[in-house]
């Protein structure tokens, strides 16, 4: 059974009279037992959004959120912490600095859910127990976040995440504040973590080459869609959609070259009630041909495990 | 002859907790329409190297040695007319984090004027045109339109373009780009860096390139310069600093940049953090306690410069 099942979903936020902004638009996707499922594309293409309805911090607008095969869609963000599912997912947030309580020493952080969600005893041992876990020494968890290192807080911000033991992490640019020098610790870490407590992710990035070393499978969204989805490796060195390919082709390398590269120009369309009948991507795609403007495609299946949302790919 | 000449530069901050030695005898060059890249961790004093270079520098900041001479002219001793003479006009700047960096309460298209009104001799009635065109320059689609809008109204990128046409309006030599699309997408990052290596190159402008990124650095710079904790450890030409880095900390942390296919196993991470600039008792070589190549005269000698190749430089007592 996997671990998470997102049926069609959708959110729509109402902006103004009549006027829907389409941030999720029937997605579906799922993440197995161990599996790291990573989310890319560009701000503003729903993945936050996406990212906060599976942490249950926001309802969907429709569609099935399921959890080892029970639909916790329907219940309420609000009343969601105090249901026993909220031990089993958890997340990482994305800049630990502006994460953390800044009055909260990093024991607080660490016990904050154990005292809220866990079993009361023996508190001091589960948060040490996890401290260890992250290699966060001992001697810090008195300290004050601006006591803390960028990598520090990072490991408090992760050991927090999994003080519960939950089975299924929601990682939201766990790197993207740190400097490369502590960013391979940080991956290692959660690579370690994973295999040792066997837990799913949910990781989002902008870190190509991050998502690429880290996940099993790479869903890409453009503008509230699955654009396409696939085994990472493959994604990587056959992208299918025209997005992810100017996506994979704009990750700077060492020795790479700029002039070899297709920028990609303009801008994303209005996701304000957009025109169901549009590819999303007409407009900045170099490929889009008259089709793409009458009939919006799809996503299906062109390999196995492979799925597109392309008419010519 | 070089644009910009920084040599021996020291910089420190005294502040309640102590004195910051936030630069130290740092040398740098930059020619006529060459790109320099700035590299090294936050913190490394990349961007108060910069400041110092318009001398937009904090109150509790105090040079204490060393000379910044920018096209002949002598910046540490320029008083502060002629500087506003240079800032904009000779050398801009482009920040991080556009959106902050511009005034949200003033149309894009004013602020555009703004700048042409204070540094450059544009009569009142070609504002508007020359801002329009300004906008059009850096390829803000509908340029009329995005003239009258609000930063808020504008996406990251294009804030950044609309930062890119402040700063270029008056036809700089020198660009300071200050991690320019840190924040922004990949996708945006591509499209952002080849307008200014276009607009740098059709106008034959100096670029500085500040970045932690050093795959970014390695694609669109000339000559870069690796800094640790105020020191400058290595300078060479692109080409050279990746096919053979001299300093452990440049190797370090080109291992520890993420590549197209490589592992989690394989990704190296610089140990330790940056040495806290407060100490008295800094080591001579201030990345000796996350060096495994330290010697012993790394604590206490005295920091020597060597170079390797012609325009390959590294202060290092024990190089690769």
């Amino acid at each position: 059974m996997n671990v998470l099942d997102c049926v069609e979903v959708k959110m729509h936020f109402p902006v103004g009279k009549r006027a829907l902004l389409h941030a999720v638009d029937d997605v579906s996707f799922s993440i197995g037992e161990g599996e790291s499922v990573g989310l890319v594309g560009e701000s503003g293409c729903g993945k936050s959004t996406l990212v906060r309805l599976v942490a249950r911090m926001l309802d969907p607008t429709a569609g099935d959120i399921i959890y080892r095969g029970r639909n916790i869609g329907f219940i309420p963000s609000r009343s969601f912490a105090g249901t026993q599912f909220r031990r089993r997912i958890q997340m990482v947030f994305q800049d630990a600095t502006d994460s953390l309580n800044p009055r909260h020493t990093a024991f607080d952080a660490i016990a904050e859910p154990v005292r809220r969600l866990g079993t009361a005893g023996n508190l001091a041992g589960q948060v040490v127990d996890t401290a260890r876990k992250v290699g966060l020494p001992e001697e810090l968890l008195p300290r004050y976040p601006h006591q803390l290192s960028g990598g520090q807080k990072a490991r408090v911000g992760i050991a927090r995440a999994i003080v519960l033991q939950p089975d299924l992490l929601v990682l939201d640019e766990p790197t993207a504040a740190l400097d490369v020098s502590v960013q391979a610790t940080i991956l290692r870490l959660l690579a370690e973590l994973k295999a040792s407590l066997g837990m799913s992710y949910l990781f989002v990035s902008h870190d190509l080459n991050v998502v690429r070393m880290l996940c099993d499978r790479v869903i890409v969204m453009y503008l509230g869609r699955i654009v396409e989805q696939g085994p990472a490796e493959e994604l990587f060195l056959r992208p299918g959609h025209p997005y992810t390919r100017a996506l994979v082709n704009a990750i700077p390398s060492i020795g790479g070259r700029p002039a070899d590269r297709e920028v990609l120009h303009g801008e994303p369309r209005s996701p304000i009630n957009p025109d169901p009948n549009v590819c999303r991507f007409f407009g900045r795609c170099p490929e889009q041909r008259d089709r793409c403007r009458k009939e919006a495609p799809p996503l299906r299946q062109v390999r196995p495990g492979v799925q597109l949302a392309c008419h010519f790919a | 002859m070089s644009l910009l000449e920084v040599r021996d530069l020291s910089l420190e901050f005294r502040t309640r907790s102590g004195t910051v030695h936030a630069l130290e005898h740092v040398n740098l060059e930059v020619a006529k329409g060459e790109t320099l890249g700035i590299v090294g961790e936050s913190g490394s004093g990349k961007s108060v190297l910069c400041f110092a270079m318009l001398r937009i520098l904090d109150a509790a900041a105090r040079i204490t040695s060393g000379s910044i001479a920018f096209a002949g002219m002598d910046m540490l001793r320029a008083s502060e007319s002629s500087l506003q003479q240079v800032r904009g006009r000779e050398i801009s700047m482009i920040f991080q984090n556009p959106r902050t960096a511009l005034n949200p309460i003033r149309r894009v298209g004013r602020q555009i004027e703004d700048v042409l009104a204070t540094h450059s001799a544009t009569l009142r009635d070609q504002l508007k045109p020359k801002a329009i065109e300004a906008l059009a320059k850096v390829r803000i689609p509908d340029p009329e339109r995005r003239y009258r809008a609000y930063p808020f109204e504008l996406s990251g990128g294009q804030c950044q373009r609309v930062m890119i046409a402040l700063a270029l309006a008056c036809d700089p030599q020198l660009l300071i780009a200050d991690e320019p699309t840190t924040g922004l997408d990949v996708t945006t990052q591509a499209a952002i860096m080849q307008l200014v290596s276009d607009l740098a190159r059709e106008r034959g402008m100096a670029t500085i390139l500040i970045t932690h990124d050093l795959a970014l650095a390695s694609e669109y710079c000339d000559r870069i310069v690796v800094m640790h904790a105020g020191h400058m450890v290595e300078a060479a030409p692109t080409e050279a600093l990746f096919r053979a880095p001299a300093h452990p900390y440049t190797a370090r942390l080109i291992a520890s940049t993420p590549a197209p296919g490589q592992s989690i196993a394989t990704l190296a991470s610089v140990p330790g953090n940056l040495p806290d600039l407060r100490r008295v008792d800094l080591p001579s070589c201030r990345f000796q306690e996350r060096c495994e190549r330290a010697l012993p005269e790394c604590v206490t000698g005295t920091l020597p410069t060597s170079i390797a190749d012609p325009g390959h430089l590294v202060r290092c007592f024990n190089p690769l």
